[in-house]
């Protein structure tokens, strides 16, 4: 535990309060095929002996949460004093990374959850009501979203919908319209992003569930049939209450999934209309920038926003368990 | 006849034979780099080194892994390939070595202007040159009456001729991808209106001027003849779109340009009709809405003298004059080694350099503004705000970036 959760998260918490120290430019001559010109470099001595005086930085405490790039307290200070209405205000704070990031972000968590479980459930519940000769290849087909890797899955996806793609030309055969195309609108993008997810995970909620079918005391089924219950009573009364804790653990598990909803951004090229505090992460880290401290701090937010959204899930929980006990 | 063909093979064979005996090499060699074909045939050169082990691992994401790569110590990558934009990184974080010594004892024969020369020290060894520009379809043109374009605005008319005539829905080509991609075509446009990206020789940025919001315009109507799929596109897909026949005119990169008709499945129509022109100026100015760019190799800083040794040796085989002997590799870039006679291909950067093209920026915080620049232009891209708008974000991304960093 300790080196695998408690180390790793100290190194971020400091990396986070920490930036790489003020550099020390030069002016410098620069010869190349195109010819000579004086340009700005880095002093790599002065710079490196900084270093060695102080490995970790320049100490700035919470400067880094604050910034524009993250929590920006000044800039929704800002939109707040200068926005006539609300309208005003969430344009100026969706503006900001941090927000837009989450606004995508909390709407894939909440749609894509709740949808997934609904199809987890309906799905196990078809496969468990089919004869045992199909079941078992009615099972593995099922699972086959979860086991494509989900960059591949999200990939084979985008250039399906591509507008030139086989399901983005049945889309604008659909709705009669030639120059629709998926890739290039917010909201068909948002969609297209949950339908993915729901896509991909639905096969974990059905196995999940698919094994607690397998729990369920036949006795109840049966005096409720005799009851006169309809089938959905049955599920309703029944069926869903008996698998209640493995509901609340899919959502668990999901809920910090989906917060953490990465691969389908990158994998349909979204970043232009949907960002997330991973990808925020993933683009900090890579390029010519390799903003550490950005990524240290965006990766501690991540965690209290996963910490947040599961606090009402594991408070039931522990309500569950201390009234057993 | 006969006979003197077999001499003229076997001399041939010999002489192959022999540049691919010189290299011999003694320790590790890994290389990092970007994929388009100059660079494959540069890695190739450097594998076929013998008593080492030489590996290569060329990707488009080699901007993303190459400083991680070099850091640790050792480095797990001996040499990094890269272009003048993203050597500034390696050297900002003190990864690669100055090679003068190597220089001396093994790269004789390279030319002055070959070696990338920084505070007095060689950093690099440069092997192509580079730029954007024209590539277009000369029978579309004809088809239409006009000449290849030679100004933007001449290219936007271009455009409104093709779609009018219904040869094309979407005739103009852009690597307009939400991020490094489009930041890039708004330097070229910035550049092409006069824009400077600092203010003199400060870190402050200069983006939110004139220049600026001139060039997100033209951008945004050039965007209104793209696919309407742009913010997606990068130069491969873009590629796949002229190829496909669905492009008529395009600014594309030079090393690509050059071989991007040579695949299976392009109609003869394309490969035909395709052709080169330099770069286009835009607003009535002088400089081309365009950057030059060098693409060259380096050496890690955290390897044992023997690797880098052995790196400077492969790396050399990779760029040995004798590659220019295959006229496919010949066309594949404006090649800088020595003995480089230019062809076809090549003309589009050459215009390029001579119409005083300004090479990219090579400062230290020049990748943080780029970054800026492609998270927050796609709103304007999308009609979602204004141009100042996304200047003045760009601004703010761009100092909250660099404050951290430490240039601010």
């Amino acid at each position: 535990m300790l080196l695998f959760i408690a180390f790793p998260l100290v190194s971020v918490v400091l990396q986070s309060v920490h930036t790489p120290h003020e550099a020390v430019l030069v002016t410098v001559e620069t010869c190349g095929p195109f010819g000579c010109s004086q340009e700005t470099a880095i002093d790599q001595d002065a710079t490196s002996a900084l270093r060695t005086s102080e490995p970790l930085g320049r100490f700035v405490g919470f400067d880094i949460y604050l910034d524009r790039a993250h929590l920006a307290v000044g800039e929704v200070k800002e939109a707040w004093a200068v926005a006539d209405n609300w309208d005003g205000f969430f344009d100026a704070i969706g503006n900001l990374p941090f927000y837009r990031a989450m606004a995508f972000t909390l709407t894939f968590t909440f749609t894509v959850t709740p949808i997934l479980i609904i199809f987890g459930l309906m799905i196990a519940l078809g496969v468990n009501a089919l004869s045992e000769k199909i079941k078992g290849v009615v099972i593995f087909v099922s699972l086959l979203p979860m086991i494509v890797t989900p960059l591949i899955g999200s990939l084979i996806l985008f250039w399906m919908i591509d507008s030139r793609g086989i399901l983005g030309n049945a889309i604008q055969w659909l709705a009669a319209d030639p120059d629709l195309s998926l890739k290039a609108s917010t909201i068909l993008t948002w969609v297209m992003l949950i339908v993915y997810g729901v896509w991909h995970s639905a096969p974990f909620a059905f196995v999940v569930f698919y094994a607690g079918l397998q729990t369920l005391p036949m006795d109840q089924i049966e005096s409720a049939r005799i009851d006169g219950a309809s089938r959905w009573q049955q599920v309703r009364y029944v069926i869903v209450p008996h698998l209640m804790p493995l509901i609340t653990f899919v959502a668990l598990i999901q809920l910090m999934d989906n917060f953490r909803v990465f691969e389908p951004i990158v994998g349909f090229n979204a970043e232009a209309h949907a960002t997330s505090l991973s990808w925020i992460i993933f683009n900090d880290l890579g390029g010519e920038t390799r903003q550490l401290s950005a990524a240290a701090t965006s990766s501690m937010l991540t965690i209290f926003g996963v910490a947040i959204l599961l606090s009402p899930v594991l408070w039931r929980t522990w309500q569950d368990f201390k009234g057993k006990s | 006849m006969y006979l003197k063909n077999i001499a003229l093979a076997s001399a041939v064979a010999i002489m192959a034979s022999t540049a691919a005996h010189a290299c011999n090499i003694s320790a590790r060699v890994s290389v990092v780099g970007n994929e388009f074909p100059a660079i494959q045939t540069v890695g190739a050169g450097a594998q076929a080194c013998s008593g080492g082990d030489v590996s290569t691992n060329l990707t488009a994401d080699h901007q993303k892994i190459n400083v991680a790569g070099m850091s640790g110590n050792p480095a797990e990558y001996t040499s990094a390939i890269i272009a003048n934009s993203s050597i500034v990184a390696l050297m900002n974080n003190d990864v690669i070595r100055p090679l003068d010594d190597l220089v001396a004892k093994h790269g004789k024969d390279l030319k002055k202007n070959q070696l990338i020369t920084i505070n007095g020290k060689v950093m690099a060894v440069a092997f192509m040159a580079n730029a954007q520009h024209l590539v277009y379809r000369d029978d579309v043109l004809k088809k239409i009456g006009m000449e290849p374009p030679k100004t933007y605005e001449n290219m936007l008319a271009a455009a409104e001729k093709i779609r009018t005539a219904g040869i094309m829905q979407n005739p103009v080509g852009g690597a307009y991808k939400a991020g490094w991609n489009l930041a890039q075509e708004f330097n070229n446009m910035f550049l092409g209106y006069g824009g400077s990206h600092f203010k003199d020789g400060s870190a402050q940025p200069n983006v939110n001027s004139e220049a600026g919001v001139n060039a997100l315009n033209m951008m945004k109507a050039l965007s209104a003849y793209m696919n309407p799929d742009f913010l997606t596109h990068d130069s491969n897909a873009t590629n796949a779109e002229f190829r496909a026949g669905n492009v008529a005119i395009m600014n594309m990169w030079g090393s690509r340009a050059a071989t991007l008709v040579d695949v299976d499945g392009v109609s003869a129509e394309v490969k035909n009709g395709m052709n080169i022109a330099g770069p286009m100026t835009v607003g009535g100015g002088n400089t081309p809405a365009s950057t030059l760019w060098w693409d060259g190799w380096t050496v890690a800083k955290n390897v044992s003298d023997a690797e880098a040794e052995a790196t400077f040796i492969a790396m050399m085989n990779g760029i040995d004059p004798s590659i220019l002997k295959d006229e496919e590799i010949r066309k594949q870039a404006v090649w800088l080694i020595d003995g480089y006679s230019p062809t076809d291909a090549a003309r589009g950067v050459f215009a390029a350099a001579q119409a005083s093209t300004i090479p990219y920026p090579m400062l230290p915080y020049m990748g943080l503004l780029h970054t800026a620049l492609g998270a927050e232009l796609s709103d304007f891209m999308q009609g979602k705000e204004s141009a100042e708008q996304a200047l003045s974000d760009v601004e703010a991304a761009y100092i909250a970036a660099a404050k951290e960093k430490g240039f601010l």
